[in-house]
């Protein structure tokens, strides 16, 4: 069951990815990506990471991608001529992009197992069973503290610092934005 | 277990933002590519988290808030860039030449 | 420590002569007292060494050479040579000409030069002439003998071009060094073949080494003396190479008196004495040697006869002397070769010296009345035994040495050459060709003498009716050498009086040590007795019928002026010319050369493959990759992508690998 909403949900994605660069229309670009986030959600769900997925549809979707589409919108941009670049660049792209693919393939056989065996064949230090225990351990957790208090207890205690230094990013953009979208006077 | 076609979704969105990045010239667009390569790489950061515990999560969180605070930045920059040259065509914009 | 290991003094004498006299050229040309003094002053200085150096060899004769060691100069791997002086009898009397010739001639010069504006400039050359020409006779290895050799090659194109603001006096000495050159050539060929031959460079080890090592007649040690020979070729002046020393009369005369009469060219002849063990194993080698000299003497001889620059007839007299030199040592006797080159010393260096008076009288006559006759040629002289009575009584004396009239030196050294290429010719019938070719040489050097005396001397005075009253005896200064010489040229015979007249042949059995391990290899029988009186009595009667020839034919009929005198033609034409080898060199060597020069070197390998090709061509290709790079950086954001997607690419093959 699970597998069929992850292939179909998975299907969904690509095809939407697929669409997004391929759209003439920046808007409906943005839509297309919208509808690929969408679709992670539902594989985050399905991946047991409610929270993020979440995070996902509220900040990414709902967030990010409005503010895209106000931009774009604003700018008002034509969509009557195609901004795809040359076929000579095409097939750059095809051939870039498919080598990428083929050396990211690579990390599809990264099973569970074969990690493991890799593991210990390197003869690492660190139990092997320990290193899958800490997402037995971050089940348990989810389980015992609730979906959001799995990712906030090591947030606001092993990761704090970082957190705080995100606030000052986040401080730092919206001033840099203002600033460089502000015009002239 | 999902690790391994996630990972292989994973790669597949990525190289589809990498061939967006490249084919479009419309600078919007190709930010958005760069929004769905993140967002792939989120997808890998989940999937791992089921092994290696609750640091994958935290990592997505910190790759989303840098990824809208540079959204934001990024989008200004566009507006300025637009108002200088009436044109988002990366074509046109390359004054770094040299 | 013994005196001889002094010698270094006879030559640091006239370096440091050639210091003042060219820092006294350099800051105060007409301080010429001090450089009167200085010059000529450490001439005789070295001169006073030599004669130390003589007399304590001759009161302890020794049978091996002292080597006096002055600076370890080369060590590279297994070579090793020291700047070191050999002190042996050969040395000693080397040393003695050089100085005592060198002395007079500086003290000529005094005289001579005082008027020249490059006084200082010349005594200095004169002076560091001195100086290589010391360490190339003194030098016991074949690496310090061409410092020597090299050295007098420059100090001859110095003084060869003293007058350089002339250009045919700068290319005379261009010339000379050049045709030099060419000879030192053979010269480092030869000491190649022997440091491979030998593994050694000093004379005593290569001489002392030859024999065991090499096969007598073998093709190494033929090889290693033909290019020696080169060498002696290119310095003594003797076919092919002989062309530069008529020219190099463009020099001061006394400068030809010194370096290309007394001492300079026969370092050539020194050279073969020196390695007399060498040529004695190399047969062939010694009749080339021989034969050429046989060649060039009669060749010069017959040029000689038809040259009216009374220094070039002086010049072509000096080739054919060197011939007979060469024709000496070639035959196996060196004591002979290098006895003629003593006495030749006295009597060229006179006769030089003294047409320098006459140069000098007729320069000043015609320099007085403003004329351009040329004060050189014979044919505006005449009757000059009036007014120079002392040159012309001291030529006269040195015309009867050089003809080989007894009892004056030349006739003994001359006599003992031929009378060697004569016992020779029984086991080597070519060299009865030789002896013929030198008496035939012997004969036309009585002609062309007796017609230089003549025209010079007797007869009516052609210099004109103005100079006339202007012709003078030349100095004391002048003519103090002269007298020296002339009575050097009148006794020098006692040097090595030959058995048949009660002598002892002293020199001979001086130089013996030296000589001997060549000689005992050449197995040369002199001849004796009743064959030596017969040779010795066919030598005075050829000279004798040559200069009674010569004084008739000459006075016989009248001479012109050499502005009203025709032209010359037919054969003397030709002997005029020289038989036309220079225009033969040039159309050989030298044209071809600057074609290939002009066309292939510089057109060709400088102006387009090393300024086309290398220079240019690496201008552009710096200017073509920086165009490549430069559409690196094409300001496109697409392009920078794309690039940085393939190094992203690259990174992740090697961390997956």
């Amino acid at each position: 069951m699970i597998a069929a909403l992850f292939w179909f949900f998975a299907a969904a994605a690509v095809l939407s990815a697929s669409l997004c660069i391929l759209q003439r229309n920046p808007v409906s670009a943005a839509l297309w990506l919208v509808s690929t986030m969408f679709s992670l959600a539902a594989i985050y769900v399905l991946l047991d990471a409610q929270f993020i997925a979440a995070i996902q549809v509220l900040v990414y979707a709902g967030a990010v991608m409005v503010l895209f589409l106000f931009v774009i919108m604003l700018l008002n941009l034509d969509h009557a001529t195609s901004d795809i670049r040359g076929p000579s660049t095409i097939a750059a792209t095809v051939v870039i992009a498919g080598l990428l693919a083929g050396e990211l393939f690579a990390l599809w056989s990264y099973t569970p197992h074969r990690l493991a065996v890799e593991l210990a064949q390197a003869g690492s230090a660190g139990d092997v069973s320990a290193l899958f225990a800490a997402g037995a351990i971050a089940r348990q957790e989810a389980q015992a503290k609730g979906v959001v208090g799995a990712v906030a207890a090591p947030l606001f205690q092993a990761y704090l610092v970082p957190f705080e230094i995100t606030s000052i990013l986040l401080l730092v953009a919206i001033i840099g934005a203002v600033v460089l979208a502000k015009r002239k006077v | 277990m999902l690790l391994g076609p996630s990972l292989g979704l994973s790669a597949i969105l990525f190289s589809l933002g990498v061939a967006g990045v490249l084919l479009r010239r419309n600078a919007i667009v190709v930010f958005m590519c760069i929004e769905l390569m993140l967002n792939a790489v989120n997808l890998t950061f989940v999937a791992l988290a089921q092994l290696y515990g609750a640091s994958g999560y935290i990592m997505v969180f910190f790759v989303m808030t840098v990824a809208a605070a540079e959204a934001a930045v990024g989008l200004a920059i566009i507006l300025a860039m637009f108002r200088h040259r009436q044109s988002v065509d990366l074509q046109n914009i390359n004054l770094l030449r040299g | 420590m013994s005196f001889s290991h002094w010698v270094w003094l006879a030559v640091a004498l006239p370096l440091g002569g050639f210091l003042v006299n060219g820092a006294l050229a350099l800051r105060r040309p007409d301080a010429k007292g001090l450089v009167s003094l200085v010059g000529p002053g450490v001439l005789l200085g070295a001169f006073g060494v030599s004669v130390g150096v003589f007399r304590e060899l001759l009161g302890n004769p020794p049978h091996e050479p002292l080597i006096v060691p002055i600076w370890p100069w080369l060590s590279v791997g297994q070579l090793s040579v020291d700047l070191a002086f050999q002190v042996d009898q050969l040395s000693a009397v080397m040393l003695l000409v050089v100085t005592g010739v060198g002395s007079l001639i500086h003290l000529f010069s005094v005289g001579y030069m005082r008027e020249d504006p490059g006084y200082a400039r010349y005594f200095s050359y004169l002076n560091l002439f001195i100086v290589f020409m010391l360490v190339l006779v003194l030098g016991s290895s074949f690496p310090v003998m061409f410092i020597g050799w090299e050295g007098v090659g420059l100090c001859s194109y110095l003084l060869i071009g003293f007058w350089f603001s002339d250009k045919a006096n700068a290319d005379a000495g261009k010339k000379a060094f050049i045709m030099n050159r060419i000879g030192d050539f053979g010269f480092l060929v030869a000491m190649y073949f022997i440091w491979r031959a030998f593994g050694t460079l000093n004379f005593t080890d290569v001489m002392a080494r030859a024999p065991l090592t090499l096969a007598p007649g073998g093709v190494i040690v033929t090889a290693i003396t033909l290019f020696l020979f080169l060498g002696c070729t290119g310095k003594s002046a003797q076919i092919p190479l002989y062309t530069w020393l008529p020219d190099a009369m463009a020099g001061p005369t006394p400068v030809s008196a010194l370096i290309h009469a007394a001492t300079m060219v026969t370092a050539g002849v020194y050279l073969v004495a020196r390695t007399n063990v060498l040529f004695a194993m190399a047969p062939l080698s010694s009749t080339v040697v021989a034969g050429i000299g046989a060649l060039t003497a009669l060749f010069a001889a017959t040029i000689g006869l038809r040259q009216y620059d009374i220094k070039r007839v002086l010049a072509y007299s000096t080739v054919s002397q060197l011939g007979y030199m060469f024709l000496g040592v070639g035959t196996g006797a060196y004591a002979a070769g290098v006895f003629h080159l003593v006495t030749h010393a006295f009597f060229k260096a006179l006769l030089f010296l003294g047409s320098g008076s006459v140069i000098h009288a007729m320069h000043h006559a015609f320099h007085s009345t403003h004329s351009h006759d040329d004060a050189q040629d014979m044919r505006n002289m005449g009757g000059l035994r009036r007014h120079l009575p002392w040159t012309f009584g001291l030529m006269m004396l040195a015309t009867l040495a050089i003809t080989g009239m007894p009892p004056l030196s030349g006739f003994y050294s001359k006599d003992e050459i031929l009378a060697a290429a004569f016992a020779r010719g029984g086991d080597t019938p070519i060299f009865y060709l030789f002896y013929a070719m030198g008496v035939a040489a012997a004969l036309l050097t009585a002609f062309y003498m007796a017609r230089l005396m003549a025209l010079t001397f007797l007869g009516e005075n052609r210099t004109g009716e103005q100079e006339r009253g202007l012709l003078h005896e030349a100095p004391w200064i002048m003519t103090g050498p002269l007298v020296v010489l002339g009575v050097l040229s009148l006794v020098g015979g006692a040097l090595n009086l030959p058995h048949f007249v009660g002598g002892n042949a002293a020199m001979e059995r001086w130089l013996e040590p030296v000589m001997e391990p060549g000689m005992r290899l050449n197995h040369l029988v002199m001849p004796e007795g009743s064959t030596d009186l017969l040779l010795g009595g066919v030598a005075v009667a050829i000279g004798v019928l040559g200069l009674v020839l010569g004084f008739r034919a000459t006075l016989g009929r009248p001479t012109l002026p050499a502005r009203q005198a025709p032209a010359d033609t037919g054969l003397a034409l030709v002997l005029n010319r020289k038989y036309y080898v220079d225009e033969l060199y040039d159309g050989l060597f030298v044209r071809p050369v600057e074609w290939i020069s002009r066309m292939v070197l510089w057109k060709g390998v400088d102006q387009t493959i090393v300024d086309g090709v290398a220079v240019n061509g690496a201008a552009r290709v710096s200017r073509g990759l920086g165009w490549l790079g430069g559409r690196l950086q094409s300001g496109q954001v697409g392009v920078y992508v794309v690039v940085f997607l393939v190094g992203a690419l690259w990174v992740l093959r090697a961390v997956l690998r």
